[in-house]
């Protein structure tokens, strides 16, 4: 089964249970809901704190508080929260383990750790871990510098939504909407991740083996395959073809699956991030030639690594050497001394400069000739060094925290600089919504280097699974571009789709399982051959199972003969531990078994043919033996010894199963 | 079908057996032959510096015999050999080794190649070029990565804390595996973390010895030590000579010498020589995830391999007056740098030599250690060693108790001691043996070690089959081990166990029902509808039966599972009924049972 606790395709949290296994397959965090917030000035903002009240159309003003109105929209004024993954479709507790797919679909983790009574491990890459630890810190951090009194809750119940404007109106599980955890959580949560490298093999209870995969979308992403020993299923989240800074996608191990669950695309599949790399930077040199700034909303790790470099190779030739480049984030420095340490997980062309030794990024470049530096806020050191014209890559991407909402109300006003949205997780123009009327100009560049359909398709042909399974808006064109059905995922057979909160049985049949034949028993076994190149043997072992590890050994010896006082209740004993007979087959060649019954001294056996077979008497014995095709029937008195002296008779023409 | 199968395992060439000098180790485990580590002697100039590889393969090439070449680490007994042996000697197959490995080893190679051939002259010996082909043939592997050499062979890296990037790697082919250690350190110091391995119960563990019998003093006690040695001496104004291997052990010591200069506010220079310091150094920063879990944490704020005290040495400061602390390659005293500095200051006894890690035998260091003070150089010149010789084991080997402590981890069916010296290895074997009650080799060089395994055999068992074994069963006591009948169907190499029915079903034949039945003739006058009435009431009574679904039927007979029974009157004797039992073959203990039983006739009536 599949539980689906998250609607966001590129965020997702599903829980499968596999095997008496539970697994939840990340942990993404739907942030957008933070759109609907007041953006938090790091500086006293006037026009900010200045905003009147919303006033509901029937003149009642008790939501003044909560609601404020701001360039024609309404936002609420409070500490901003997320929208969790669905806690209700199961209990969380009973989740064993929880895959990671990329430091970005790791950010509701202290939320399921910390709150759910999750005792089990969490798998994630060294990367993962320490990036997602970086995302988490500057997350914290920028809600927690701005202290906000007040938490608006009034707005949130069901009969005042309904009279919100949109798109309060419609957000949805808003009853689901978090504040921000705090970094003692952080930490609880992180110190329950286990490392893992790609192309481990970790066991989960003896039943199940789970093994992250090289996903080159990110610095550690994988993607996972769980697999028993006869069924696999691909987790394929967050995957990249394109050759960036992570090593390459591994696409020949997800081959042969029977399911493989596809989330993570690109949110953009109508952009090409070449494309987009190439218009970022012209955008940006055109801005700083003219005399104005540059502000890039974004994360402190990820594409950002790319924008850097291409910046290194574009800054010389566009004359751009003595434009200063600061990176704003309080986990700046760290971002940027780990992104230098982890060579195995980069692709081939910087792992080769790791060889040499030199940093595989060429920021360290940029660093150590004074081009790029970095601050952890615009306070302390960074206000006097600041010059402009200047680019600032800072956070948070949605423009309602961070360093970032101070250089939106700094540059906002002037036609001179350009903000320009490089990362997809936001629409863009929502952010921009508190800010507007902006005279600043805003560029969208939006770098997304997941897969996109065109890939999917190929990535399908080239694994073939047997099913395969993605969220429902993968199943169809997107809503605004409704005539584009290349835009969607197109396989045989169609994909099976899940939305938020709904369980899903995924398609897997097992037949086989297996099982250890003990050294000793498998000396005990005889082989027949039955065909050629087909042998059988039989066994009649004692099945143990522990661990979910199936293991068969040699039956007990039979008792000692035992004393004449004890026969008795030894024959008492005779049905209690019978050992099961062999099937029988073959059939039995009348004339050689008359002959064989002579050789054994029934010297009076008289044969009747039948319409199905023949009879066989044994006069003197008033005993009958029914032979046809497919069956023997022997009828005697009960004198044990002659039955069994002709059931050994009857055995040797037959084979054992 | 099944076969007992054996893990030979070679040792040879005066290395991987009884002698700490080159490690090069052939194991054939289940018909794949994997040779670990390529390993050159440092103790000798001729041809016994590289292993015999003809005692792989007498004819036919290397890479045809081999299915893969594993390096544990980048010290040149361990690796040394390997340009030779790919492109001199000839192997094209992969060679696997991890990151920081793959990444130090040529430049290893190289400097080696340097002083032997630029320096020495020598000729038949690998080239650059040759070093750069050989690197082009390796395939860096991650720890706990599983990697697939082939369809039946895997491997499997551990951390093995010896050096940066030093792994022990498990070999496993079906159920059968071996682990071999390389070096390896169990407790962690100053940069690298302790070696770690699980459960994983190889059949043969291949462990180094170096220092089988010591177990060596706290770290904390030997390193006091040592700084009160260099301490004392720069006092006194004489100069210390630290024969060190560029990588490794060297910025162990220099990380400790860092922080106590800083503490003391000393003044004394300390250097390093070789252009490979600051290139280490930087792969120690590259390769940061290899180090401990301190050095991991704080590498943000403060890089530990950026030393503010240590630097760069120029061979004209060896001649410079006053106190200093040189760091100087190679380790043993052998070659290279550290021998030169070490001519130039033996003859002063306020000067120390400290020798951090283990010196095999021919090398200077060796001599020294074992106390000679007058050495033969080149050209028959005597040089008399007069200053202080100081021997303090640094080298990051697992001493016995850590060799104890990694079998316990790993519970091996059976220990291979390589890499140490005969007499230490004995004592160890009988502690292993003794304490562990694990069977234990040592092999002389060149010697094969034959191991002997048992692996039960993994099969497929049919679902239903298992399903029917687990769920069903006369008796379904959970504690009472279940009897299982199927049939194993062995096609090509395939094992599958399936139920009888399947079977016959799979290969198209029908079964043959075999049925008997028995006259048992009772004494009843009573009707026949009685007498079977008092049969039923009689099996019924049956406390043997207790469990049994015993039946009394519409139609006049009786049921016991599958066996029935039916009374008929005698033909000839009204006062006997003849009860006829009739069962199949696969009921025949229950069948031939009751008839036994039935035999013995009924018991009075009660009523």
């Amino acid at each position: 089964f599949q539980y689906c606790l998250s609607g966001h395709p590129t965020l997702p949290c599903n829980v499968l249970k596999f095997k008496s296994t539970t697994i939840m397959l990340d942990c993404g965090l739907d942030m957008t809901s933070t759109l609907n917030f007041l953006p938090m000035p790091l500086v006293q903002s006037p026009r900010l704190s200045k905003l009147p009240g919303w006033v509901l159309k029937d003149g009642s003003t008790f939501l003044d508080k909560e609601l404020k109105e701001c360039s024609g929209h309404v936002f609420v004024d409070s500490v901003p929260e997320f929208c969790l993954p669905e806690t209700e479709l199961l209990d969380l507790s009973t989740v064993d383990v929880i895959l990671i797919s990329n430091y970005h679909c790791m950010m509701a983790l202290p939320y399921i750790t910390e709150y759910t009574g999750f005792t089990g491990t969490v798998y994630a890459t060294e990367p993962t871990v320490q990036i997602g630890r970086l995302l988490m810190e500057e997350l914290v951090n920028s809600i927690e510098r701005v202290p906000k009194a007040q938490s608006a809750s009034m707005w949130k119940n069901k009969e005042v939504q309904r009279l919100l404007p949109a798109p309060l109106k419609d957000a949805v599980e808003v009853s689901m909407w978090r504040k921000c955890y705090t970094m003692p959580e952080v930490n609880a949560a992180l110190s329950k991740i286990q490392l893992v490298g790609y192309s481990q093999k970790i066991e989960l209870f003896g039943a199940v083996q789970v093994t992250p995969l090289s996903s080159g979308y990110a610095l550690g992403s994988s993607n996972w395959i769980i697999q028993s020993h006869y069924e696999k299923v691909s987790y394929v989240s967050g995957s990249s073809l394109l050759t960036t800074h992570p090593q390459p996608m591994d696409q020949a191990s997800l081959k042969n699956s029977d399911v493989l669950i596809l989330t993570g695309l690109t949110q953009i599949p109508t952009a090409n991030p070449d494309g987009m790399v190439g218009e970022f930077c012209s955008n940006l040199a055109m801005t700083v030639r003219n005399g104005g700034n540059v502000l890039v909303p974004c994360y402190p790790s990820g594409v950002i690594y790319d924008l850097l470099e291409c910046l290194y190779q574009y800054i010389d030739s566009a004359g751009l050497s003595n434009v200063p480049f600061y990176f704003i984030s309080p986990v700046a420095n760290s971002s940027l001394e780990f992104s230098q340490i982890f060579a195995e997980w980069l692709c081939h062309n910087k792992q080769t400069k790791v060889y040499l030794p030199e940093p595989p990024f060429p920021h360290a470049e940029l660093i150590q000739t004074n081009k790029l530096k970095h601050y952890p806020s615009i306070h302390g050191d960074f206000s006097n060094d600041f010059k402009q014209p200047c680019v600032v890559f800072t956070g948070h991407p949605s423009l309602r925290f961070g360093d970032v909402v101070h250089f939106m109300e700094l540059w906002g006003k002037s036609s001179l600089n350009t903000v320009i949205f490089t990362e997809p997780d936001f629409s863009y123009l929502d952010a921009l919504a508190p800010y507007q009327p902006l005279a600043m100009k805003c560029v969208y560049c939006p770098i997304d280097t997941r897969l996109n359909f065109i890939q999917v398709s190929k990535l399908l042909k080239e694994v073939q699974p047997l099913h395969v399974v993605c969220p429902e808006q993968y199943t169809q064109p997107p809503p605004t571009q409704s005539h584009r059905t290349d835009l969607m995922v197109d396989c045989q057979p169609p994909p099976m789709s899940y939305r938020r909160a709904e369980v899903l049985t995924l398609p897997y049949k097992r037949r086989y399982e297996k099982i250890e034949i003990m050294p000793e028993l498998a000396d005990s076994l005889v082989p027949l051959e039955i065909k050629p190149g087909i042998s059988l043997a039989t066994v009649s072992a004692v099945l143990h199972t522990k661990d979910n590890k199936h293991v068969l050994q040699l039956p007990p010896k039979p008792p000692q003969p035992p004393t004449s006082k004890k026969r008795k209740r030894v024959s008492d004993d005779v049905p209690e531990c019978k050992p099961l007979k062999p099937l029988l087959s073959g059939s039995i060649p009348v004339d050689q078994f008359v002959q064989t019954l002579e050789k054994h001294g029934f010297s009076d056996v008289k044969v009747e043919d039948t319409a199905k077979g023949h009879i066989v008497l044994l006069q003197e014995a008033e005993t009958l033996i029914q032979i046809e095709e497919d069956s023997t029937h022997i009828i005697c008195d009960n004198d044990e010894p002659l039955r069994v002296k002709l059931r050994d008779l009857v055995l040797k023409f037959l084979q054992k199963f | 079908f099944p076969e007992m199968s054996h893990l030979p395992c070679l040792c040879w060439g005066a290395g991987a057996g009884q002698d700490v000098g080159r490690s090069c180790i052939l194991v054939s485990i289940a018909g794949k032959n994997v040779m670990l580590d390529c390993g050159m002697h440092m103790g000798y100039n001729d041809d016994r510096r590289f292993p015999d590889f003809s005692y792989i393969t007498q004819n036919g090439r290397l890479t045809d015999f081999l299915d893969c070449v594993i390096i544990s680490h980048f010290h040149l007994d361990h690796c040394g050999a390997l340009p030779y042996f790919s492109e001199m000697v000839g192997y094209d197959g992969p060679i696997y080794m991890t990151h920081p490995t793959k990444a130090i080893c040529p430049i290893l190679l190289e400097d080696y190649r340097k002083i032997t051939v630029d320096k020495k002259g020598e000729t038949n010996f690998f080239t650059s070029q040759m070093i750069k082909d050989c690197m082009k043939k390796v395939v860096a592997v991650h720890l706990h990565q599983t990697v697939q050499v082939d369809e039946e062979l895997e491997i499997k890296a551990y951390y093995a804390g010896h050096v940066l990037g030093a792994a022990m790697f498990q070999i496993k082919v079906g159920c059968e595996s071996v682990v071999y250690t390389g070096d390896y350190n169990m407790t962690p110091d100053r940069h690298l973390g302790a070696a770690w391995i699980d459960k994983c119960r190889p059949d043969l563990l291949i462990t180094e010895s170096t220092y089988a019998t010591t177990i060596r003093d706290s770290k904390r006690c030997r390193e006091r030590d040592f700084l009160k040695k260099v301490h004392e001496t720069v006092e006194r104004g004489g100069k210390v000579l630290i024969p060190v291997f560029a990588l490794g052990r060297a910025q162990e010591l220099c990380i400790l010498l860092e922080t106590f200069w800083e503490r003391m506010n000393l003044k004394a220079p300390i250097y390093f020589s070789t252009g490979l310091t600051e290139k280490a150094n930087h792969y120690y920063k590259l390769f940061i995830t290899w180090t401990n879990q301190k050095i991991r944490k704080t590498f943000v704020q403060r890089n530990m391999f950026e030393f503010k005290h240590i630097k760069a040495f120029d061979r004209a400061f060896a001649d410079n007056p006053g106190p200093m602390v040189v760091f100087a390659t190679p380790g043993m005293l052998h070659a290279g740098q550290s021998l030169q500095i070490f001519r130039k200051w033996a003859g002063n006894e306020k000067n120390m030599v400290i020798m951090p890690g283990y010196c095999v035998q021919g090398t200077v260091g060796h001599k020294i250690l074992s106390g000679q003070r007058k050495l033969e150089m080149e050209g028959r010149q005597i040089l008399e060693v007069k200053m202080q010789v100081e021997y303090m084991s640094f080298s990051a080997h697992a001493d016995a108790k850590g060799i104890m402590q990694l079998i316990r981890q790993a519970e091996p069916r059976n220990v291979l001691l390589v890499h140490g010296e005969a007499k230490k290895m004995e004592f160890l074997k009988q502690k292993i043996e003794q304490e562990l009650n694990v069977s234990c080799y040592m092999p002389a060089n060149g010697e094969t070690t034959t191991i002997f395994t048992n692996p039960s055999i993994p099969v497929d068992i049919s679902l239903g089959l298992l399903k029917r074994e687990t769920a069903i069963g006369p008796l379904p006591d959970a504690k009472k081990p279940k009897l299982m009948h199927g049939t194993l169907i062995m096609k090509d190499n395939s094992f599958r166990l399936v139920s009888p029915e399947q079977a016959l079903k799979e290969l198209g034949l029908a079964e043959h029902q075999l049925r008997f039945t028995c006259r048992v003739h009772i004494q009843d006058p009573r009707k026949e509808h009685e007498t079977v009435l008092r049969v039923y009431n009689h099996l019924k009574g049956q406390v043997v039966l207790k469990d049994y679904s015993v039946q009394h039927l519409p139609d006049g007979s009786i049921t016991v599972e599958s066996i029935l029974i039916q009374a008929t009157a005698h033909s000839e004797d009204q006062g006997t009924k003849v009860l006829l039992v009739s069962w199949t073959y696969q009921d025949e203990e229950l069948g031939s049972y009751l008839t036994a039983l039935l035999k013995k006739g009924l018991p009075p009536s009660t009523s």
